[in-house]
């Protein structure tokens, strides 16, 4: 009896996937760079497939979904090593992809989105967090997947408000991007009312991230370096080139809490994330790729989940319908953050809510209570349409 | 028979409540707690918590076997669906469900039970006599919400990432139709007389209408309180009065119930319950509506005629499902 009831459940799915014969095909490009950057935990090392891990999982889920629908979708990854060109090879994967998530420095990216606008790929920036992409560089063919630096200070800004630390010390680093980091947090204090007490910088001299007797090192360093500063209630560290921050926890002169690139950081997403339904999502892509989600994979992962919506709801593979679509007012997405996604019109940038994580756990997700806005809440997030400089084209 | 009439009545003098509605009939409650790993159980006469029982981990569905015998909760962590004996209150046996069962339907008969697995998209088929495992359905990407038409011949089954109900015929177990809905689909609910299948959509804030027999989407229902930021309008539970006349909604996070006239489609009134307002059931004379209020760790009491919350329970932590003695 048991066998016979399989054998019809058997026979159902047959039957079910007879009715999708000629799948319409959908192909999705991943471009990134070869190799991984260093980082000053070893824990948080990125894999070498940081990012396209998510976008993999995105296509299964796809593909779940495309069953019923008759519609199949297929990953092409790329990956240029240095010296190479992010144009050719964005070029060759638009020749058989609609559809191509980068993880892109700035630079690169605009000129693949320049390079591929006649052709109407449509662009999904997973990975660079530059507020220029969204502001005077932003493109009509680039969606962005990946918060922006002012929407990730502004989601700690709000928390650090809310706690009633208000007086911070921040410490910037050398290299450019902890430069930008740095005027995201000021304009952050500027907007929610902290103060910066003093500003400090940490100089990157050189040195390997990796050594033997580093900690000891590394103790007598960093109460030394943080002393004489006046009243501050948390020291918030902008050290995006892993130089410093992690150093900090613990080490300062004096006992406080530290926070943005190190101690409480803010992130469009955390392996530790387990509300609203994201530990089916946590446990399928543990289980799909044997380590545990990033930020970098989740907003590869939105990026392909956008056009598995789009596709469903437009039920069509056309590029032009389902960009369209996903520019249209009616377009959002659900990932997992308790809340719809939908995207700026003015500068498709995806509004999303950022969280606060400690490496262990999610400590808090804003925007906060009180942090009110006539159109949504996630606006309180980063620039918003009245001080945009973006104009699409 | 009498003596107890006679008690109930004369509790409800004193606690002053049999003055709005005298209860004809006291029953039994049980509420799964998803934090607290128990299982609530509630008087209706005194509105009391008469009993915690501990369950597995994660309690969420929870439903009456059909003869009244036995209590099903669904413990997602331990990934099977436990059996509370009502007569002792307490677990005595488990399903062979498959991995992170949350919620599941039975057939009229109370002999198959289909049991929506999160994390492999399936819908796991269970023999509950033998309780034994049947087989499995393949279905859209986190199965959730699970209801069976009123002539037993359909199973519904929405998927919260592929946002469909799937419409399953129960003799052949073959998916017949899909029926796209707005985001996160989470709780299916018939009219009785099965003209409509209602499927609540979390992250849409939503509630979609569909035709069973043509297998569309012929009316929404949209929500809107003054004062609530619409991202906070999160519709889970469905509850339907006997009548078809009126349907109650949950809205999670807007910590209300929506009251909606079913023939206009149009909300009449949002009662204030609980924080994160989840699941619902009626008392079964349908004088009483219990919800379970997430965030508040509560059950909200509405009286159903004058569709007003007349009392508030505190249960365990993050209560999520309920189901009342029939």
């Amino acid at each position: 009896m048991i066998r016979w009831l399989v054998g019809l459940i058997g026979l159902g799915l047959a039957a079910t996937s007879a009715l999708a014969a000629d799948p319409v095909m959908i192909g999705v490009g991943y471009l990134g760079i070869a190799g991984t950057r260093s980082t000053l935990s070893l824990v948080e090392q990125p894999a070498e497939n940081d990012g396209v891990a998510g976008a993999r999982l995105a296509i299964d889920d796809n593909n779940t979904t495309g069953k019923f629908l008759g519609q199949r979708f297929a990953l092409e990854e790329r990956r240029i090593k240095e010296g190479e060109d992010a144009v050719q090879a964005a070029t060759d994967l638009a020749t058989r992809n609609g559809f191509i998530i980068a993880d892109l420095p700035a630079d690169a990216l605009l000129k693949v989105a320049d390079a591929l606008r006649e052709r109407g790929t449509l662009l999904f920036n997973a990975g660079a967090i530059d507020e220029r992409l969204r502001e005077a560089d932003c493109r009509a063919n680039v969606i962005h997947t990946a918060p922006t630096r002012a929407m990730l200070a502004d989601a700690l800004g709000q928390y650090l408000v809310w706690k009633q630390w208000k007086r911070w010390l921040l410490v910037v680093g050398s290299h450019d991007e902890d430069r930008l980091f740095a005027d995201a947090l000021r304009r952050t204090a500027t907007r929610f009312g902290a103060k910066i007490v003093q500003e400090r910088s940490f100089e990157d001299k050189g040195g390997a991230r990796r050594t033997d007797s580093g900690v000891t090192l590394i103790q007598r360093q960093m109460p030394v370096f943080t002393q004489q500063a006046p009243a501050y209630d948390v020291l918030v560290a902008a050290d995006e080139s892993e130089v410093f921050g992690a150093y900090l926890p613990y080490r300062t002169w004096d006992p406080r809490p530290v926070a943005g690139s190190a101690g409480l950081v803010p992130r469009s997403w955390d392996a530790a994330q387990d509300q609203w339904g994201a530990i089916q999502m946590q446990n399928r892509f543990v289980k799909l790729n044997a380590r545990r989600m990033t930020a970098l994979d989740m907003q590869a992962w939105t990026a392909v989940r956008m056009i598995g919506e789009a596709t469903s709801r437009t039920n069509s593979g056309d590029i032009k319908k389902v960009t369209d679509f996903i520019k249209g007012p009616e377009f959002s997405v659900a990932a997992f953050k308790g809340t719809k996604l939908t995207l700026r019109d003015w500068n498709l940038q995806l509004r999303q809510p950022i969280l606060l994580v400690d490496g262990r756990m999610v400590v808090s997700v804003s925007p906060q209570e009180g942090f009110l806005h006539q159109v949504s809440e996630l606006d309180t997030l980063g620039y918003d349409r009245p001080e945009s400089k973006c104009k699409l084209k | 028979m009498r003596t107890w009439t006679l008690r109930a009545w004369r509790v409800g003098l004193l606690s002053g409540l049999a003055l709005a509605a005298a209860p004809a009939h006291a029953f039994i409650a049980y509420v799964s707690n998803e934090k607290s790993n128990t299982v609530s159980v509630i008087d209706t006469e005194s509105w009391t918590v008469t009993k915690t029982i501990k369950v597995g981990q994660r309690p969420r569905g929870i439903d009456f076997t059909r003869d009244g015998k036995f209590v099903m909760v669904a413990v997602g962590d331990d990934d099977t669906i436990q059996m509370i004996d009502a007569k002792t209150q307490s677990v005595v046996d488990s399903l062979p469900s498959g991995p992170d069962p949350e919620l599941f339907a039975q057939d009229a008969a109370g002999k198959i039970l289909y049991v929506a697995n999160e994390n492999d998209n399936t819908v796991t088929v269970i023999d509950l006599e033998k309780r034994a495992r049947l087989g499995d359905i393949q279905v859209g990407v986190e199965p959730e919400g699970m209801t069976i038409s009123p002539d037993g011949k359909t199973l519904i089954n929405t998927s919260e990432t592929t946002n469909m109900a799937h419409f399953i015929d129960t003799s052949s177990r073959q998916i017949v139709a899909n029926v796209l809905v707005d985001a996160r689909p989470r709780f299916a609910e018939f009219k009785h007389d099965a003209s409509e299948l209602w499927v609540s959509s979390e992250i849409g804030g939503t509630v979609s209408i569909i035709d069973p027999g043509k297998h569309e989407v012929t009316g929404k229902i949209n929500f809107e309180i003054p004062g609530l930021r619409k991202e906070a309008i999160q519709p889970v539970g469905i509850g339907m009065t006997r009548d078809d006349k009126t349907a109650f909604i949950a809205l999670g996070p807007a910590n209300r119930i929506a009251v909606v006239d079913v023939a206009t489609r149009k909300v009449t009134k949002y009662l204030l319950v609980g924080q994160r307002v989840w699941h619902m059931a009626f008392t079964p004379d349908e004088k009483f509506l219990l919800t379970t209020n997430g965030v508040s760790n509560d059950v909200s009491v509405i009286d159903v005629a004058a569709q007003k919350v007349i009392k508030t329970i505190q249960v365990g932590e993050l209560p999520w499902g309920i189901t009342i003695a029939p």
